[in-house]
């Protein structure tokens, strides 16, 4: 998993040496990402931006400041399926992600990954189910896609250290956290999925994905508890 | 247009101070979301001290749900829709 850990903002300080006497004091929230990692979590924040904003929101994705590093091919931006990744892309197949799937169904609003996004604020009232989700379901959509584009702007795509203000990282929380809804729906995750997994033959079709998802419970839960 | 949910600073009116304002934010327990990050959801959104918010926390791993927050029903549907925006599984309804 990837460690965050907090440090104090020394530029802030040193401009403002009664900032830290004040309580004000500013941090960074720094962490190392291998490539392999860095390349696995932006194809999926991709993913929950393309599932919640629908399929526009692929093109746009790739017109976000910081993501025109030449060279480098993003598997899946282009190619939604997950189907073909370039060359000489790590090989997403051997990572169970050809599985994922989560962008399938991304206009049916019963998809039931979707619909864990985006769930209903009424249970038993469809009627102000209804009515609500009218008036909040684009603001909320456009949210998430805003926090998967926060994580493409902040992580570059060959990975490496990176150091994100507050406000960014508390952005990160909620963008892992919507990938690790939607993986649990397509996994079918119960609050035994450790368990399972540790009995899990390595040869299983879903053992890939849930160490992904696994890595992901690690990483939020890291910036948590440097966020606390 | 503001899109991020947005942090609400405010100390609010707990859950056990229920009396003459009957609109509930519950929320609901699920499989995915890490305990951890549901107490710190709860003292983002709320402002609720670290103690009550971890105990909210542990009412909805433990009993499957928590009414979380108590008010005027424009005040929990945008309790609602925050804690949509954090991922958490909310719903509102009429306390009667």
């Amino acid at each position: 998993m990837t460690y965050f850990r907090r440090v104090a903002d020394r530029a802030r300080d040193h401009g403002d040496p009664g900032r830290e006497r004040r309580g004000e004091r500013r941090y960074r929230y720094l962490a190392r990402f291998s490539a392999t990692d860095a390349m696995l979590l932006r194809e999926l924040v991709s993913q929950i931006a393309e599932l919640v904003g629908g399929p526009a929101t692929a093109g746009q994705i790739k017109d976000a400041p910081g993501l025109d590093t030449p060279g480098l091919d993003t598997p899946g931006l282009d190619t939604p399926g997950l189907d073909t990744p370039g060359p000489e892309a790590p090989d997403l197949e051997s990572l169970g992600l050809d599985a994922l799937g989560l962008t399938e169904d991304a206009g049916l609003p019963d998809d039931p990954a979707l619909a864990r996004l985006l769930p209903d604020a009424y249970r038993d009232d469809p009627d102000a189910a209804s009515e609500f989700r009218r008036y909040t379901e684009k603001d909320l959509r456009a949210g998430k896609v805003a926090a998967a584009k926060t994580v493409l702007a902040t992580l570059p795509e060959g990975g490496g250290r990176i150091s994100l203000s507050e406000t960014e990282a508390q952005v990160w929380l909620r963008a892992l956290n919507d990938i690790r809804l939607a993986l649990g729906v397509r996994l079918g995750v119960t609050e035994d999925v450790m368990e399972e997994m540790a009995r899990m033959s390595h040869d299983d079709p879903r053992f890939g994905v849930l160490a992904v998802y696994d890595w992901l419970s690690g990483t939020q839960e890291s910036l948590v508890h440097a966020l606390s | 247009m503001s899109v991020a949910p947005v942090e609400v600073e405010r100390p609010r009116t707990g859950a056990d101070t229920s009396v003459d304002r009957p609109w509930v934010t519950i929320v609901w327990n699920d499989p995915v979301n890490l305990m951890s990050y549901v107490r710190y959801v709860f003292q983002q959104v709320f402002g609720y001290p670290r103690a009550k918010a971890e105990k909210l926390m542990l009412d909805v791993h433990h009993k499957g749900k928590a009414v979380v927050a108590v008010g005027a029903r424009e005040e929990m549907e945008r309790d609602v829709e925050v804690l949509h925006g954090y991922g958490l599984w909310a719903t509102l309804r009429h306390d009667t």
